[in-house]
């Protein structure tokens, strides 16, 4: 037993870390997003060289053919600077054909997915923005072997980027008669809306599909029968955003910290106040135990799925409540300047309220919990 | 990062489980003394009451994995302590391994392992808490005899122990932490006095002690003189391997899931009730939480790493974590909650284990100073 990273994850943390740090600084972050596409393409770009793209991707479809580990230390750094970019997309969409795909469909999608060509998004949730399969109402009608998609979809990340959306929806009266397909953004019927995002270094949106054809070789894994491959396409989506929430939460940690050393108030530094340095204390105790559930989770991913519902609610949920209330300390302990857009500690308070609905809020998994528990 | 246990470790946890097996009954007694004593004899013969201490020294030699899937093996089994003098095994024979003499070792450890001797530990006094450094109880050496005049206080078991480890100033010019010096002091020598304090429960956990020109033989001391504060933060950090504690928590977690269950509010269960559910929840994160914390910090550890302010996290999460949950059974109880019993008991002895071994506060201030570098107190 181990709970440690290898040599080779710490080396893919440093070296990720060094090139964020030097070229996707916080005024790189900020000059991006107040650019048109909200992001860089040409980093974008240099991410795809660099391997990034396909980390969990096997060696034979382009990609690195590494694990959930590897992948969560990539997005705590990615978290840690706040990258702007459809990284977390990409990958959930990979992860899903590589889950559920045959091997056509993996030759078909992986390649162009790990080297950058095209960028793909899940659309799971709908308006009622409720995670139970009796929530999905999105309807596919059988059109001789093809499918017809009427329906809506929310809260999609990366709306504008994407060239396809891993998308679930109805194909049947039982609740979890539930399936996966692959919808093309140019597809007839299919029309996307991006909405403004609180948070401007995340990209959302809508998708409405006004009977978009699906043929069978675009359909994920056997009709009916994906709810499970949804759960866990939302336990993966609740594992990366948590390691996302970890890095920026460091970070804005490590920025108030610093803050609080230099701040001089009634003649000493204001982290010198226990009203100050305690609640800075109280935020690395929960970082480090999120850290904890978070790794947990993400080694069981491959390395005992069936511990994986439990372990990716536990670390959203205690996730959840504590970036929130780490996103908020952090800009009122700055006091005034907090709440300026100069200092950076608000983008990471937006960072912070983007993240604790995502892939389930704290109710959503505490139910999960509960209800695992037996509880209900 | 792999969880599964290394052939080795599923070996020597098929090993613990075996000795498990033949010697805790399912109906065993923690209170029974015939058990108790079979119990203790098994495990001495395993050398397994000082389990991580050195061979020459009476113990197993056991690595920091092996002392986790013991510790984890035998919470999950609900086994007794692996000895009966708790403060004697902890903390006093972690400190007489590092820093005693070979004539101290022979003299005190046989006793720890056989249970035969009793220990408290003498640190706080009246006006020395979480100050501690600034401890005043005075030790004067007088030809090969110290003489200790003062008093400590909140000191558990002080009425039931036959030794006290005791850190006492011998040294009053000198900078705080450097004129403290450590002694092993008989609770029978003459001009000691153990006043029990009642705690808000009622019960007599902890006492003041007097010491009035105590006559201590130089022997009895532990490490040089002046040394005491390093030789006593050594053995604290030769911390145990909290694992028994997260297992602690989630029993009591279970318990507390089977009074929500049963426990009727305004007509339906307690567990009825959304709100309920998603405490306990989050109760159920943080205790996981505190598992993993513990087991990232072993790894570490394993890794080279030395033991450091880390510990401070779990002791926090803990010490909120017992409140909350002892204040959702009193909530769960509703008027119930106001009649004796074992969750009201819970609920005021938080109020004790909160404080011992360093306050919140305390313990936020170790980790802004020591882990964020934040300006020190």
């Amino acid at each position: 037993m181990n709970f440690g990273f290898t040599e080779e994850q710490q080396f893919l943390r440093d070296s990720v870390r060094k090139f964020l740090d030097e070229r996707a600084s916080i005024p790189h972050v900020r000059n991006w997003i107040e650019s048109d596409p909200g992001m860089s393409l040409e980093f974008w770009r240099e991410l795809a060289e660099l391997g990034w793209l396909g980390l969990t991707i096997p060696e034979t479809h382009g990609g690195a053919g590494l694990g959930w580990v590897e992948l969560t230390v990539l997005f705590e750094e990615t978290g840690r600077s706040l990258l702007p970019s459809p990284l977390l997309s990409t990958t959930l969409a990979s992860t899903a054909i590589l889950d559920h795909g045959t091997p056509d469909q993996r030759s078909r999608w992986l390649p162009s997915l790990a080297d950058g060509s095209r960028v793909g998004s899940i659309a799971i949730l709908e308006p009622s923005d409720h995670l139970v399969p009796s929530a999905l109402q999105a309807r596919g009608e059988a059109d001789g072997s093809h499918w017809r998609i009427h329906g809506e979809k929310s809260f999609i990340c990366d709306i504008d980027r994407a060239d396809f959306f891993v998308t679930a929806f109805r194909t049947g009266e039982n609740d979890e008669e539930i399936s996966l397909a692959i919808v093309d953004r140019g597809a007839p019927g299919v029309h996307t809306e991006k909405v403004p995002c609180l948070d401007s270094t995340k990209s959302m949106g809508r998708l409405k599909l006004d009977g978009v054809q699906i043929a069978p070789e675009a359909m994920l894994g056997a009709p009916h029968q994906a709810w499970p491959a949804v759960e866990r396409l939302m336990d993966q989506g609740a594992v990366a955003a948590t390691a996302e929430a970890v890095g920026s939460a460091e970070a804005v940690l490590a920025i108030t910290v610093q803050y609080a050393k230099d701040r001089v108030q009634f003649g000493q530094p204001i982290g010198h106040f226990q009203g100050v340095k305690h609640p800075l204390a109280e935020m690395h105790v929960d970082i480090e135990s999120i850290k904890s559930l978070l790794y947990y989770a993400a080694w069981s991913l491959e390395g005992s799925p069936a511990e994986t519902p439990r372990y990716s609610s536990l670390a959203k949920l205690y996730a959840s409540d504590a970036f929130t209330r780490i996103g908020v300390d952090c800009v009122q302990l700055h006091g005034a300047v907090g709440y300026t857009m100069e200092y950076d500690a608000q983008l990471y308070l937006k960072r912070s309220k983007w993240f604790r609905p995502m892939f389930g809020d704290a109710d959503h998994h505490a139910d999960r919990l509960a209800a695992l528990r037996g509880l209900r | 990062m792999n969880f599964d246990l290394s052939p080795d470790e599923t070996a020597f946890r098929s090993e613990v489980r075996r000795f498990l097996d033949k010697h805790l009954p399912d109906d065993a007694s923690h209170e029974d003394p015939d058990f108790l004593e079979s119990w203790h004899a098994a495990l001495r013969e395993k050398r397994w009451i000082g389990f991580a201490w050195p061979e020459e020294d009476g113990g197993a030699a056991g690595t920091l994995m092996e002392q986790f899937i013991l510790k984890q093996e035998m919470a999950t089994r609900n086994a007794p302590p692996l000895g009966s003098d708790f403060m004697g095994l902890t903390w006093v024979g972690p400190a007489l391994i590092a820093h005693g003499t070979p004539e101290q070792k022979a003299r005190f450890l046989p006793d720890l392992l056989a249970g035969t001797s009793s220990w408290c530990t003498g640190y706080s006094e009246p006006d020395h808490g979480s100050d501690l450094a600034s401890l005043q109880c005075r030790a004067v050496l007088e030809g090969d005899e110290y003489r200790v005049t003062g008093q400590k206080i909140w000191t558990t078991l002080a009425h039931e122990a036959k030794w006290i480890y005791m850190m006492v100033r011998t040294d009053p010019d000198a900078r705080k932490y450097r004129g403290i010096t450590c002694l092993l002091v008989p609770m029978n020598s003459p001009g000691i006095e153990v006043r029990p304090i009642p705690n808000l429960s009622g019960v007599t956990s902890f006492n003041q002690v007097f010491f009035d020109n105590v006559r201590v033989p130089v022997d009895n001391r532990l490490g040089e003189e002046g040394q005491g504060w390093l030789v006593t933060m050594a053995a604290l950090a030769n911390e145990r391997i909290g694992i028994s504690e997260s297992t602690e928590k989630s029993d009591h977690l279970d318990r507390l899931i089977e009074l929500a269950r049963t426990a009727q509010r305004k007509g339906k269960p307690a567990s009825a009730d959304p709100t309920v559910r998603r405490r306990l929840a989050r109760f159920e994160a943080r205790i996981e939480a505190m598992r993993l914390n513990e087991l990232r910090h072993l790894s570490a550890r394993l890794e080279g790493s030395a033991p450091s302010s880390e510990t401070s996290l779990n002791k926090l999460l803990r010490g909120e974590l017992e409140f909350e949950m002892s204040e959702l059974s009193l909530e769960i109880l509703g008027t119930a909650g106001l009649e004796e019993g074992p969750w009201q008991r819970a609920a005021l002895n938080w109020h004790g284990t909160i404080i011992g071994g360093g306050s919140p506060n305390i313990q936020r201030n170790i980790v802004a100073e020591r882990i964020l570098g934040l300006p020190k107190d």
